[in-house]
């Protein structure tokens, strides 16, 4: 029995780095997960054509949200047993507190409520510490079978 | 242009002479296939073409969302700053994404945005995604801008 859950947990995790592996916009750019059970950190390696400003070599807010967006959507899917693909988003609120820097940029996703039809998340984006956020998102995400 | 002539252009009529360099210094824009296509005093249009790159469901073909965040923060942050009377960089406070219904696999989006108030340190902003018209949105937008103060490049360069 317990076997049997360690073998669903890592196959789900496996279809969670799937999810990042085939999907084009994870890939351009340039993101990679790393799983560990039911938590995830996203990572976004910094590169040249995420900057939004090239003035103060400001990463693109756009791109922060949408490495937010996929974090939040991955880790409903790490989460979500019955869902058979990645959940699509109802809506969200970016909250932009910092500078993104031309660097690396880390996120994690929690659930705040999962609904039978709808559930609701928190994602944060940082770099140097976590305990200073670079923006954070909230967003809503259709959990209903498909 | 303006009707006096001693009068110093106001700041959107700038940007819209400079439309393809204010395309073509996002970076992540031009990555994105993204431009504007015209700016008024508060207002701008852009398009985002499809482009695979930028598929979120590769079964679908469909663009993710997360480019229309791009998108319409882009068409905001612009409309925002086009309807100062003052050249002045402006930042994203917030962003608050709507979506209706999936982008069409393939086709290009058009966008419009609009800034309907500011004060003296705020410009409040909406915008819309859509293939035809207002009418069949695909998302909409909502977004808070900080007018930052005015600074030297010399100033930015070093942050």
């Amino acid at each position: 029995m317990a076997e049997d859950m360690k073998l669903t947990e890592a196959s789900r995790a496996d279809e969670v780095r799937a999810f990042v592996e085939r999907t084009p916009l994870a890939q351009e750019m340039g993101l990679r997960c790393e799983v560990m059970g039911d938590e995830m950190t996203m990572i976004m390696p910094y590169q040249e054509k995420l900057i939004g400003n090239f003035m103060i070599k400001a990463i693109h807010g756009g791109a922060i949200g949408a490495f937010l967006e996929i974090t939040s959507q991955a880790q409903v899917f790490l989460v979500t047993e019955h869902l058979l693909r990645p959940p699509r988003p109802i809506n969200l609120t970016i909250d932009y507190l910092r500078q993104g820097h031309a660097k690396d940029l880390y996120a994690r996703a929690e659930i705040t409520k999962m609904g039978r039809r709808m559930c609701s998340v928190r994602a944060e984006a940082w770099q140097d510490e976590r305990s200073k956020p670079v923006t954070t998102l909230m967003a809503h995400f259709m959990v209903s079978g498909d | 242009m303006s009707d006096d002539a001693t009068s110093p252009p106001e700041p959107w009529e700038l940007m819209q002479e400079n439309i393809e360099m204010l395309s073509g210094g996002i970076p992540w824009g031009r990555r994105m296939g993204f431009r504007f296509t015209k700016i008024e005093k508060g207002h701008s249009w852009g398009i985002q073409p499809w482009k695979e790159r930028l598929v979120g469901d590769p079964d679908t073909g469909v663009i993710h969302g997360g480019v229309l965040t791009a998108f319409l923060d882009n068409l905001c942050g612009t409309a925002a700053s086009s309807a100062l009377s003052k050249p002045r960089f402006v930042a994203t406070l917030d962003l608050r994404i709507d979506y209706m219904r999936p982008a069409e696999q393939g086709r290009d989006i058009i966008g419009e945005a609009e800034c309907y108030h500011q004060t003296r340190n705020i410009c409040f902003t909406r915008a819309w995604a859509y293939h035809e018209s207002r009418d069949r949105v695909i998302a909409t937008a909502a977004g808070a801008f900080a007018i930052n103060k005015p600074r030297s490049l010399d100033s930015m360069r070093a942050m």
